[in-house]
Formats: structure tokens, C-alpha cells, sequence
């Protein structure tokens, strides 16, 4: 059959099963709107292609299928990247589609033309540009595959507005064929010998898991590990949610932000079993005294990982999920000890918490009461600051794909319109924004995207007057000087309003409650503009450069 | 520690970017690099010496791998095998001292390309050393201009690195 690469395009996500993707339109992919105009694929119209990438990408954390994001040539495109480079720093599986100039302009300089292949190389876990139509189903159909397997993470496909114009007779692609993409999901008999000899022998176990446990699905396996070994577990911020929040074993997030107990039983243990975690820098802290006594097992499905940040005694490379089936079966169940009660001790004497106020409003209780409102059921999204670290205490994950946040890159802007792709993948579920003043002014332009869908997407602005997290090191660490920190906002509530959307505002505990169930009630999104203590800030914290044993506050 | 690494690649545009935008942001030090086509059209092999400890050499290794249009990577530094550069080098030479330039020629078993009035151009072939030793004995001579390749390499004997051969990077 005759069909036009944008025809091509389409044909192919949906043999690859996109049911949605988030796009802005533009004159080079105007082949491919067209193509979509009687496309049996939901297209969500945002209001600037940084909120499309996002959107793709909270999308996919909430659903485990791969986000697509649609924008065209130039400035569309490079729109996308913090978008893109956020999804590679998380392991997000994510397909780009750029549209680009005619091929015979490319190079030129010509109008709305950027080398969005590379200046996308080092965020992308692979990038294409398609010269011929012919080639154009084989592409995409290899940039699902490698995003979605291995590791997975963002691919672009730039498409010159020829290749989507283009026409060709169609036929099937064929099989993939790629010599250099092998990943490794098996993890080899000698190393899991050797780890499961290790725990044997171990007497103060901790398990260390990161966000590959949620990306592989291991959650199961996970908490079985947990339980047959009795060891503790601490998450990291992308990991939140692949162990029950509220399970006796957790014992909440490691590193710069964690608790005192998750950061002592690290640096006590003498066997540190991390599972798809990478040793960040805001985990390890000072790396030299990072878990000091301790054998570490790293399973990870990236052998690059290995031995990249800190030392790794037992690597073994494979899926988590697979990894941890094999590993099982060759373990046998310890019971408490000394070791449990130790930490226990330390749960209690350590606890995270906070004072509660009635007639004022911290951010810890507000959290708490989004918690309570919710039953702990809702999809949680995040900006990036100090809201992000309270959303991460005080909300309890007991399921997988729960918390949704912006880990490696940080990314303020992230979270909303992340929280429009998680409404979009579960459109029956409640899904909240945890926000900051400043982070949802970054991409505040997607209000129009949610009221336009009618998505219940609840925005919770943790308005401090400040970028708070910011502020919260000046005053730590630099002498209370508070440089350009301090914001002048919008009124929320009619920001909102102008948008279509409800405001309502909360300046008193006793208030919240009320607040949020009528936002939760209300089918449209809601603003919720919560003025919260100025100065409160997040503790306890490792300072940048110290060990995880040295915390303060 | 150097170490010389062949890489076979696919012949993809863009995958010399790839590889050296890897290095760069990684900060890897390239020694040198070569690049060519191999026996199979579709595949390139570069040859790339860098500068690194084990710990560097297993980080450059495992990222090379990450990248998809590489398909295989080989750590020769240990075994035996062959490697070359070649040099072009222009000097400057009065009639009078065209002999002794010869024979440094001769010396190296370098071969003279092209004569002009006042210039003499000379190609030689060899390993790192011999090169560096070559390049060195021109000076006195007023070299005006130099240009020379990365190094490639071969493993010698039965050993050998192509997409199905049979040594291989783990
Ligand atoms: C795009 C981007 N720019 C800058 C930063 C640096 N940064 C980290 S947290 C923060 C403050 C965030 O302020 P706000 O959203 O109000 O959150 P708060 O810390 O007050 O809860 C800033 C500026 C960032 N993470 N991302
Ligand atoms: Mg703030």
C-alpha cells in the first residue's frame, strides 16, 4: 500500500501500541498532524513542549509503557531537551519525535533548523535522523526496542519534513537487527554464588534499592528478599514506593535527606545489597566513609554502573527483577537479632517529625493531611525543593509507581505537567502536584492543557515565599545572605481562576482537611495554594561533602 | 597506564560523534584515535589509545559499550601485536644537505615522496617511538610542516578482533 512517512509514523505507534502522545504542532511536522487528524491515537495539545516531554515521561513512570512526545523542528525541539535529559538521568522509557527541515536544507542554517541530534546525543540513550522514508518503519520500531529494554531510557527520531511527506510502498519492517545492543539480563551463576555466600555469612544486612526495582517490577521480589533475610530497607528518592512505605522493615530514604536510621544502619552494616540503585552522589555522601564495614553486592542492569561511583565486592550484572528470582532460591531465612533491635532503637529515637499547629500552617502537616485525605492511594508527582523532600517523608508509598519525581536532573517544572501525564495514563485515580511557589511557575502554562482535557490533576502549592530549598542552604551555609532567593508571587487562587480552573487557599491546619476534599470532589484541576511557615526546613540532612553518620537538624 | 583499544562500530554517520563526545563528557583523555573502514562495509574500526588506570579503562570500556552503534571493544594492550603510524614530514633542504637528509632516510626506512627546490618530503612508517625518534632527527633540518595519523593495530598470530572473532571485551 502506498502510504507517506507520516502515514508510516502513525501505522507505527500503533503496532507499538501508543494509545496517547504529547505534542505542539509546527510547520515541519505538519505531514504528521495531518496523519494524526484521523489517527486512532489520543494527541494532547500542551502548552509548551517542555510540558510534552514531561508529560510523556510522567505518563510512563506511572504506567510502565514508553511516553511519546511530538514537537517540531528548531525551537520546538530543543523545548524538549530538559524534558529529554530528564528521562535519561531517571531511566525513563521515552520516544521523541522531532520534525526537522527538508533534507536538502539541512545544514544550511535554514529557518527553524537545529542539530537536535546533537545537541541531544549525550541525554539520549540513542538518537536517530532519518534520511529516507524507506528507513523510517525499521527506526522507530528499533527506537521503541531500545528504549523500552536494558536499561531503559529517552530515544529521538528527527524526521525531515521530505521523509514525513515522503510516500513509498509499505511493507513490514522485519526484524530488528542491532550487533551492539545486547543487554544482559541474566545475572551469572558465579556471582550470584558469590552474593548469596556473602549473605549467608552477613550478620547486619541492609538492602539498598533504587528506582531500577520499580522500573524492572521487582517489588514482589523485593519485599520477599526483605523478609527472608529480615534486613532492613532503604530506598532512594527514585525508589520510593518498590518497598512498602509502611512495612516494619523500612526504614526510609538513605543519603543527603534520608533518616538518621537508614544513614546509621548504612554506615554500620557489614553487607550492603544495592538492587538497581547507582550510588549517586546525594546517597553516598562523602564517598571515602560510605558504608565503611560493609561488603557491597551491586545488582544493576548497567555494567557501566559497576564500580563507577564506589566499590562494588559482588557485582552482578542483570535485570533486578530476573537477578533477584535467581538469587532467592539459594538463600535461606534469617531471623531478628541483635542487629533489628538496634535499629529499632534507632527508630525510635530518631524519628521524622514534626510539631503540628492549628492556627498555622507547616508544610509536614499539610503533606500528612494529603496522606490522610487520599488514604495513601493517589499518585503522588513532585517539583524540586523542599516541598519534594517533605512529599517524600511525610506521604507513606506502599505501591510501585506511586511517587513520581524528578531525581538525577532535579528538574524544576517537572512535576505538573508530569501530573497531567500521570492523570492521562490513570484517569480514574487521584493524582496530586506536590509543588513549590517557585517550581510551578516554570511550566504554570500547562493549567490551560489540564482545563482544556478536563483532567482532575491537584496542584498543591507549598507557598513558602521563597526558593525555599535554595534559601534553606544560604541560611545554612552562607551566613543567612539570602541572594535573589526570595520570590514576589502571583495570587494562586486567581491564577487558577483565569485559567478555568478552581483556586482555593489554606493558611490554618485546621483548615486542610476541608480544602482537600473538596479539591479531590471538584472533576476538574484544582489549585490549591497552601501558605505555609516561611523558614521551616527540611531535616535531618547530611551537609554537602560530609559522611552519611554526620547529620544536623 | 596506556592502553590501545580496537573498537568496532557500526558505519553509522554520526558514530565518530558519538565515541568522542563520550570521551569528552566523561572526561577520558584520548591519546589517539584512528579510524577506517575494516573488511566488512558496514562495520568501522577505530583504534583508540587512551590514558587511564583499570578503574578509567573499565569505565571507558562499559560506556563505549552503551553505545549502540558499537558493537564490540578489545583491550590489546596485553597480548602481542602489531602497530603503526605513518608521518608525513616536509623539511627544508638545500641542494647541499639533500645527502644526509637521505640517509636519515635511509636510517629509518623512511622514503622520500617529493622533492621540490628548497623542500624534501619524506613518509615514514613504525611504531609510537620510532616516529617520535624520526621526527626528532628531521628537526635540525627546519621541518616546515609535519602531519601524522593516529595509530592502528592488529594482534598478531591466530588471535584476532572482528565482529565474530574470538576475543572479546568480558
Ligand atoms: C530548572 C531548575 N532551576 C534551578 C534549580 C535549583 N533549585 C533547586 S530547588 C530550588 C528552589 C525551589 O523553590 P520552590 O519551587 O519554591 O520549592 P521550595 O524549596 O520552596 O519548596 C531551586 C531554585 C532547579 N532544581 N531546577
Ligand atoms: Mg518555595
Amino acid at each position: 500500500m502506498k502510504m507517506n512517512g507520516a502515514q508510516i509514523l502513525v501505522q507505527g505507534l500503533l503496532d507499538q501500541g501508543v494509545d496517547t502522545i504529547f505534542g505542539y504542532p509546527g510547520g515541519s511536522v505538519l505531514p504528521i498532524y495531518d496523519a494524526l487528524y484521523d489517527a486512532n491515537i489520543r494527541h494532547i495539545l500542551v502548552r509548551h513542549e517542555q510540558g510534552a516531554a514531561h508529560a510523556a515521561d510522567g505518563y510512563a513512570r506511572a504506567s510502565g509503557r514508553p511516553g511519546v512526545c511530538l514537537a517540531t523542528s528548531g525551537p520546538g525541539a530543543t523545548n524538549l531537551v530538559t524534558g529529554i535529559a530528564n528521562a535519561y538521568m531517571d531511566s525513563v522509557p521515552m520516544v521523541a519525535i522531532t520534525g526537522q527541515v527538508p533534507s536538502a536544507l539541512l545544514g544550511r542554517d535554514s529557518f527553524q533548523e537545529a542539530d537536535i541530534t546533537g545537541i541531544t546525543m549525550p541525554v539520549t540513550k540513542h538518537n536517530y535522523i532519518v534520511k529516507d522514508v524507506k528507513e523510517l518503519a525499521m527506526t522507530l520500531k528499533e527506537a521503541f526496542y531500545i528504549a523500552t529494554t536494558g536499561k531503559p531510557g529517552p530515544v529521538l527520531v528527527d524526521i525531515p519534513r521530505d521523509v514525513s511527506g515522503g510516500t513509498m510502498d509499505y511493507e513490514d519492517p522485519g526484524p530488528i537487527n542491532l550487533p551492539g545492543y545486547r543487554p544482559v539480563l541474566e545475572g551469572k551463576e558465579e556471582q550470584l554464588n558469590k552474593a548469596a555466600a556473602a549473605i549467608t555469612d552477613s550478620i547486619r544486612p541492609v538492602i539498598y534499592a533504587g528506582g531500577g526495582v520499580i522500573g524492572s517490577g521487582a517489588h514482589q521480589e523485593l519485599k520477599r528478599l526483605a523478609e527472608l533475610l529480615m534486613a532492613p530497607v532503604t530506598t532512594t528518592l527514585m525508589g520510593l514506593g518498590g518497598f512498602p512505605g509502611d512495612h516494619p522493615l523500612y526504614l526510609g530514604m538513605l543519603g543527603m535527606h534520608g533518616s538518621r536510621y537508614a544513614n546509621y544502619a548504612v554506615c554500620e552494616s557489614d553487607l550492603l545489597i544495592a538492587v538497581g540503585a547507582r550510588f549517586d552522589d546525594r546517597v553516598t555522601g562523602k564517598i571515602e566513609s560510605f558504608a565503611p564495614d560493609a561488603t557491597i553486592i551491586h545488582i544493576d542492569i548497567d555494567p557501566a554502573e559497576i564500580r563507577k561511583n564506589v566499590r562494588a565486592d559482588i557485582p552482578v550484572v542483570g535485570d533486578v527483577k530476573i537477578v533477584l528470582n535467581q538469587l532467592l532460591p539459594r538463600l535461606e531465612a534469617k531471623l531478628s537479632g541483635a542487629w533489628q533491635q538496634k535499629i529499632d532503637q534507632w527508630k525510635k529515637e530518631y524519628p521524622i517529625g514534626y510539631e503540628e499547629d492549628n492556627d498555622k500552617l507547616k508544610p509536614q502537616q499539610v503533606i500528612s493531611a494529603i496522606y490522610k485525605a487520599t488514604r495513601g492511594q493517589a499518585r503522588i508527582a513532585t517539583e524540586v525543593g523542599q516541598h519534594q523532600m517533605w512529599a517524600a517523608h511525610y506521604y507513606t508509598y506502599t505501591r510501585p509507581r506511586s511517587f513520581i519525581s524528578s531525581g538525577g536532573l532535579g528538574a524544576m517544572g517537572y512535576g505538573f505537567p508530569a501530573a497531567i501525564g500521570v492523570q492521562v495514563a490513570c484517569p480514574d485515580e487521584v493524582v496530586f502536584d506536590i509543588a513549590g511557589d517557585g517550581s510551578i511557575q516554570m511550566n504554570i502554562q500547562e493549567m490551560a492543557t489540564a482545563v482544556n482535557y478536563q483532567l482532575p490533576v491537584n496542584v498543591a502549592v507549598m507557598n513558602n515565599g521563597w526558593l525555599g530549598m535554595v534559601r534553606q542552604w544560604q541560611e545554612l551555609f552562607y551566613n543567612r545572605r539570602y541572594s535573589c532567593t526570595e520570590l514576589v508571587n502571583p495570587d494562586f487562587v486567581k491564577l487558577a481562576e483565569a485559567y478555568g480552573a478552581s483556586g482555593i487557599r489554606v493558611t490554618r491546619g485546621a483548615d486542610l482537611k476541608p480544602a482537600l476534599e473538596e479539591a479531590i470532589r471538584n472533576s476538574g484541576p484544582v489549585m490549591l495554594d497552601f501558605v505555609i511557615e516561611r523558614e521551616e526546613n527540611v531535616f535531618p540532612m547530611v551537609p554537602p561533602g560530609e559522611s552519611l553518620g554526620n547529620m544536623i537538624g | 597506564m596506556r592502553h590501545t583499544l580496537a573498537v568496532l562500530v557500526e558505519n553509522n554517520p554520526g558514530v565518530l560523534a558519538r565515541v568522542a563526545g563520550l570521551f569528552s563528557r566523561r572526561g577520558f583523555n584520548i591519546d589517539s584515535l584512528a579510524v577506517g573502514r575494516t573488511e566488512n562495509p558496514d562495520v568501522s574500526r577505530m583504534t583508540i589509545v587512551v590514558e587511564g588506570d583499570d578503574r578509567i579503562l573499565e569505565q571507558v570500556t562499559k560506556q563505549l559499550h552503551k553505545l549502540i552503534d558499537v558493537i564490540k571493544i578489545s583491550d590489546i594492550s596485553p597480548e602481542e601485536y602489531v602497530d603503526r603510524e605513518l608521518v608525513i614530514i616536509k623539511v627544508h633542504s638545500d641542494p647541499a644537505r639533500r645527502g644526509e637528509i637521505m640517509q636519515v632516510a635511509d636510517i629509518f626506512r623512511a622514503r622520500i615522496v617529493d622533492l621540490g627546490r628548497k623542500t624534501i618530503t619524506l613518509e615514514c612508517t613504525g611504531n609510537n617511538g620510532k616516529i617520535n625518534a624520526f621526527e626528532e632527527s628531521l628537526r635540525p633540518y627546519g621541518i616546515k610542516e609535519l602531519v601524522r595519523t593516529g595509530k592502528i593495530a592488529m594482534l598478531r598470530g591466530l588471535r584476532f578482533t572482528s565482529v565474530n572473532g574470538q576475543k572479546d571485551d568480558d
